[in-house]
């Protein structure tokens, strides 16, 4: 609690004690019988705890007219608690304002401390960074050191920077940037992100990017700013508060005019002014509309917060409630659903008619093509290297200690044989002489060139990129090489279905045949494939016009018209790429695909406790404003409920920061 | 151009009046006010010099809120 906190609560104790001690002594007739005391020095003396509770109300409403500023809550707290007091009223006088007060101080606490709760989660920016210089480390304020420059980061420290390792090997803990705590090997040469947490030794790097276009500054930006592109939730509240209390203060007046007019005139009942005045005094303690303007913005800032520590960054307030209505949600399939990485799968041998890696045909299969691959930097000749390397080591092993994954690219090279007179032939493949043979690697059009007989030529019938091989003019099989799916796939999309998503489908410049294979790997329940870019975005659009909600996941790299889009547009890995930041409106700092689930997962959660609050409190405010009019409910009762709803949708609004 | 501004305020009703005047005020073309991290963001119109619009846009952010603060 800060100061003005204390004395606040200091206040309204002292008040809450003066005003039991005096209720107890002048009104319940113990001390004083009835009638002994004069009505007007009843009054002085409750002025004594009203004085206490309610001087800065009086002051600051009494600044607010001279302004112009009538329907300023202060002046109608003011002009209720007064009114009480003039009626007679002295109790409920003081208890109107020290209820106020104590909604006001619940709300200031409540809403520093989450704010707090959640700047805490979004704390991935580090402001000291030490300087190498000359051979000594200065300690300097990160946002003073340039590009180029050399800092030391020990274990334990937050990395200030973007930047190269020059020095040193460690582990690196990413999560408050990925929300995912796999730590990372990094060593010199690698390129560490400000952010990550050097868990392990003393690095050196060169920076990359100055303090403010370092990551962690701009995800800071990105998730700070995010809260001021407001909702159409907030956007309403705001408009409603704005009519709110001038309307309802109008009602008061009529209220307070009208029916006592009314009974006096043409009734005859007499002026019964005190009654309505009371309950138009009723009305003025809940014209406040304080409960949903705080709580509303709250609910979104949590959520967001929430959400960042995840992983997700969410651009804006308006997306978040987007993401809440999404029922279609459409991959990109590379890099997205699969992890972009070609394996072989298959190693068709004509020779001995098998696939078996382990059969002397295959491997001598894999052998050639992939040393006609042996320059080649395509992920479909690596894969064959890869491969082939994998074959060779499960070969000279037999306790397979040694796994070949952890192969380097040059490794895997040293078991082929360097081709010679290797040429590239466009849109169709390699030809290159290996071991004096020559060796023809690509599609069928390559092979209808090379084979002699064309009738040999075997058509691969399995699902996947097909590369064919012939051996000095003779077909000699083929290789399958499929894009693994991702691990999480799986699960994220039973998720997506799981949150309430009606379509899951998957958008692809590639084959039929492999796009519907994964769909039905993983459950997607839409496939379009063979698609160009520019196909991508008609595919989205023809989503959106058939009345669909549609979110759209890619890895944002050549994808960002389609990001743009999509109503929701999701870019996924996106951890360092600045194209696919500025493209998306939620960002996955990770490629992990059950994000998008727990996104859209946040996002309901976060909407349905907008909502919740928002019916709650115009629920609430109107019924009282009924039994206000009715004469049903007493100035107590209003004071309570507002308050009462305020301190209930402040709690329920901070639940937004909690996810599963 | 855009410039943001920490402020200081009480009430989350009070940050939406604020944004309201700064909206109102000469030479800003729009104003978001984020009351959770008490930040003005500020679009001016062309032309306008920054920092007598913002001198402009605390009085009459003061009007309607006598205890708003805005860190220029």
């Amino acid at each position: 609690m800060n100061k003005k906190q204390k004395t606040n609560l200091i206040r309204i104790i002292v008040t809450a004690i003066l005003l039991i001690g005096l209720y107890l002594l002048l009104l319940t007739e113990l001390v004083f019988p009835e009638g002994t005391i004069n009505p007007w020095i009843e009054r002085l003396v409750f002025l004594v705890p009203y004085g206490i509770i309610a001087y800065d109300i009086l002051w600051k409403s009494v600044k607010g007219i001279s302004k112009g500023q009538i329907f300023d809550e202060n002046f109608l707290m003011g002009i209720a608690s007064l009114g009480a007091f003039i009626m007679g009223e002295c109790v409920e006088g003081v208890a109107v304002v020290l209820f106020y007060q104590v909604g006001e101080l619940f709300e200031s606490y409540a809403i520093g401390k989450s704010r707090k709760n959640i700047s805490e989660l979004m704390d991935i920016t580090e402001d000291v960074a030490y300087v190498v210089e000359d051979g000594e480390v200065v300690k300097t304020d990160s946002d003073e050191v340039e590009i180029g420059t050399i800092i030391e980061v020990k274990p334990g420290d937050k990395i200030p920077l973007d930047g190269v390792i020059v020095e040193g090997t460690s582990v690196l803990d990413t999560a408050a940037l990925t929300g995912e705590s796999k730590p990372i090997d990094v060593k010199t040469g690698d390129t560490v992100l400000s952010g990550s947490i050097n868990m392990s030794s003393v690095i050196r790097l060169e920076t990359t990017a100055e303090f403010d276009e370092s990551t962690a500054s701009k995800i800071l930006e990105l998730v700070e700013n995010a809260s001021s592109k407001k909702s159409k939730s907030e956007n309403f509240i705001s408009k409603f508060a704005k009519y709110y209390t001038p309307i309802v203060c109008g009602l008061a007046l009529v209220l307070a005019i009208v029916p006592p007019l009314i009974s006096g005139l043409i009734l005859g009942d007499g002026y019964t002014f005190a009654t309505w005045v009371y309950r138009a005094l009723t009305f003025l303690v809940i014209s406040c509309p304080c409960a949903l303007v705080i709580s509303v913005p709250l609910s979104f800032f949590a959520g967001i917060g929430g959400a960042s520590s995840k992983g997700v960054m969410i651009k804006g307030s308006n997306y978040l409630e987007m993401l809440s209505m999404v029922d279609t949600v459409l991959f990109d399939k590379t890099g997205t659903l699969t992890k972009g990485n070609f394996t072989v799968t298959k190693a068709y041998s004509l020779v001995d008619g098998s696939s078996d890696p382990a059969r002397q045909g295959s491997v001598s299969l894999l052998k050639y093509a992939s040393s006609a691959e042996y320059y080649s930097n395509h992920p479909i000749g690596l894969s064959l290297v890869n491969a082939y390397a994998k074959v060779k080591v499960n070969e000279d092993s037999s306790d397979n200690s040694v796994g070949a994954g952890e192969m380097t690219l040059d490794d895997a090279k040293a078991f082929l044989i360097k081709p010679e007179n290797v040429e590239n032939v466009s849109g169709k493949g390699i030809i290159a002489d290996v071991e004096g043979k020559k060796i023809a690697v690509g599609n069928m059009p390559l092979m209808e060139s090379t084979v002699n007989d064309k009738g040999s030529i075997k058509k691969a019938e399995e699902i996947g990129t097909i590369v064919y091989v012939s051996i000095d003019g003779t077909f000699a099989g083929y290789i399958v090489i499929n894009d693994e799916i991702k691990e999480e796939s799986y699960d994220a999309i039973a998720d997506l279905y799981k949150a309430g998503v009606k379509d899951a489908g998957i958008l692809t410049g590639d084959e039929e045949a492999i796009a519907m294979d994964i769909a039905e790997k993983i459950g997607l329940s839409k496939v379009r494939a063979k698609l160009l870019p520019q196909d991508k975005v008609q595919a989205v659009e023809d989503e959106i016009n058939s009345g669909s909600k549609v979110a759209f996941v890619g890895d944002g790299i050549n994808d960002a018209p389609v990001l743009m889009r999509a109503d929701v547009g999701v870019a996924m890995g996106a951890l360092g790429s600045d194209a696919a930041i500025e493209a998306s409106d939620i960002v996955l700092m990770d490629d992990d695909p059950r994000k998008v689930s727990l996104s859209i997962r946040i996002a309901r959660k976060c909407m349905r406790i907008v909502y919740e609050n928002i019916y709650f409190s115009i629920g609430i405010k109107f019924i009282v404003l009924i039994l206000g009019a009715l004469g049903i409910a007493t100035m107590w009762m209003a004071i309570f409920a507002d308050v009462g709803v305020m301190i209930l949708a402040v709690l329920n609004a901070v639940r937004c920061l909690r996810i599963k | 151009m855009k410039k943001s501004y920490k402020i200081e305020v009480d009430c989350a009703n009070c940050a939406n009046k604020m944004e309201e005047a700064a909206k109102n005020t000469a030479g800003v073309k729009d104003c978001v006010v984020n009351y959770m991290t008490l930040k003005m963001k500020v679009e001016f119109d062309e032309g306008a010099e920054p920092s007598e619009v913002m001198q402009e846009v605390l009085k009459n952010c003061k009007k309607v809120e006598d205890e708003c603060e805005i860190y220029l």
